[in-house]
């Protein structure tokens, strides 16, 4: 393995099992979650050592599950099992919950803000995501509820550049929905097949072209978008662009991955296993093609937390700093050298 | 609540794990074996039943695997009928019994012996679903279920 990912800072607080990390738009200070039922938000000290600035606890019911900054940095979603989503607002240092969005019959699983900060999605155990529109200074409007997944819905992710949207779901498939143009309804333009059981987590790279995904099959896989017209020779049925997967990474994690993470900035793919590591990945430039790519392990830590780890992000403004967290109650920051 | 199974077979009990020498010598590893793990279960209450699931060989020790090295636990379940609708319910049982009595580095897989029931592949990929578990441990009214399951007579 040509690289290595060195801890950086290891951090308590929550009670429990830390379901999520989201960093800040402006990297700097990031957000947790968990099974405790509070949001703490982190910023670093002039030590550069991260302290809990703010904790929020009356906002849910149940474990929050996933949470997710908005593009401008000053609103953050949270989901909850306890079926509702928050919308806390950054007030001169301080959040206020002003808006909860109820409609989920049961848990809420993740909740993703689209690059334009104007829609806002959530999916469920219900089987359902929801596109929430930003109507007004702390207004959403339901503007559409798709049922195409037959599972529990795990992970909602908004292209980065455009308004398309991917879900990933229980009964093994990824979804990409988009709103058509002549009627303005949302629908599901493609099922992404291959996976053999639960996607637990996608993310797209910086282009928006390719998606990784990862599942409880133990597998990773990347995805390739062929617009009509492709010369390729891709079949475009409707003139929809087609999802192809290019590459499988098996036999590396030994148990279900539970997140995946795509570096914007270096193109490095970070994994969240449940055989307690964190394995980073990098495309191989001299075996690599777009319809074919190999994609290598640069990096591994066994043992990366004691217990499962649940969440991996990388931080949009320092590239190759890396945040974790797990069911052991810890929050960690790593930095990959290479 | 109508029963399914009215008339299981019931089984006897195993007999106390016999004590030995080694047992008293505070200088010897004593790593977990499948027997220690079986004891954790065995007294496990079925839902439909006043027996224990070890009494219904629902667990059994010869279905129990174990990795001390690999911290890792396999179980087994058979539930006494094909279409049992309590075969969830049992499984969460041992599992969240094995969740609270053993240390956090074990990894607990818990699944129907294959071939003894009709929805064996969905059962399984429930019980090692852990957001779910998760979730459903957050519910009072499945709590309390589970709670009367694994509740010490």
């Amino acid at each position: 393995m040509t690289g290595k990912l060195e801890l950086v800072h290891i951090l308590e607080g929550h009670k429990g099992r830390v379901w999520g990390v989201a960093w800040h738009p402006k990297g700097g200070t990031f957000a947790s979650c968990g099974e405790d039922k509070t949001i703490r938000i982190w910023s670093q000290n002039v030590n550069n050592q991260p302290t809990t600035k703010t904790i929020l606890s009356d906002g849910h019911k149940r474990t929050i599950r996933h949470i997710s900054w908005s593009p401008c940095g000053k609103y953050l979603a949270s989901g909850s099992f306890d079926a509702t989503t928050a919308i806390w607002s950054a007030v001169s240092n301080e959040f206020e919950c002003n808006v909860t969005l109820e409609g989920h019959d049961n848990e809420v699983k993740s909740v993703s803000w689209n690059k334009g900060g104007n829609l806002l999605a959530t999916c469920s155990r219900d089987k359902s995501v929801w596109i929430w529109e930003v109507t007004g200074d702390e207004e959403f409007d339901c503007a559409a509820v798709m049922n195409s997944h037959s599972q529990d819905v795990k992970k909602v992710c908004w292209h980065p550049t455009e308004d398309l949207l991917a879900s990933a779901s229980y009964d093994n498939t990824i979804k990409i929905f988009r709103e058509n143009t002549l009627d303005s309804d949302w629908e599901c333009i493609n099922t992404l097949t291959s996976h053999d059981s639960t996607v637990w987590s996608i993310d797209f790279d910086s282009t928006g072209q390719r998606l990784v995904s990862c599942s409880d099959d133990k597998t990773m896989k990347i995805w390739q978008v062929y617009p009509p017209g492709n010369e390729e020779g891709i079949v475009t049925p409707d003139n929809i662009p087609a999802w192809k997967c290019v590459c499988t990474v098996s036999g590396e994690h030994t148990r279900a991955v539970y997140d995946v993470s795509w570096d914007k900035t270096t193109g490095l793919i970070a994994t969240a296993c449940g055989d307690d590591a964190i394995r980073v990945f990098k495309e191989d430039p001299e075996n690599s093609s777009k319809n074919e790519p190999t994609f290598n392990l640069i990096a591994k830590v066994d043992g990366a937390h004691s217990q499962d780890v649940n969440t991996v992000s990388w931080n949009p403004k320092q590239p190759g700093q890396l945040l974790s967290c797990s069911d052991d109650g810890t929050i960690k920051i790593w930095k990959i050298v290479e | 609540m109508e029963v399914e199974n009215i008339n299981p077979s019931v089984y006897s009990k195993a007999k106390q794990r016999a004590h030995t020498a080694a047992d008293d010598d505070e200088n010897l590893t004593d790593p977990f074996d499948t027997r220690e793990i079986f004891d954790l279960i065995k007294n496990i209450n079925d839902p439909e039943h006043p027996l224990t699931l070890e009494q219904l060989h629902v667990v059994q020790e010869s279905l129990i695997k174990l990795d001390n090295d690999q911290n890792e636990v396999f179980i087994n379940f058979t539930p006494t009928i094909p279409h049992c609708s309590m075969a969830t319910l049992i499984g969460l049982s041992i599992r969240v019994k094995l969740l609270r009595s053993l240390p956090p580095r074990f990894k607990v897989t818990v699944e129907i012996t294959p071939g003894t029931h009709a929805s064996e592949a969905a059962v399984n990929k429930q019980l090692a679903d852990k957001e779910r578990v998760a979730a459903a441990l957050e519910n009072q009214n499945l709590a309390e279920v589970i709670n009367q399951c694994i509740r010490v007579l």
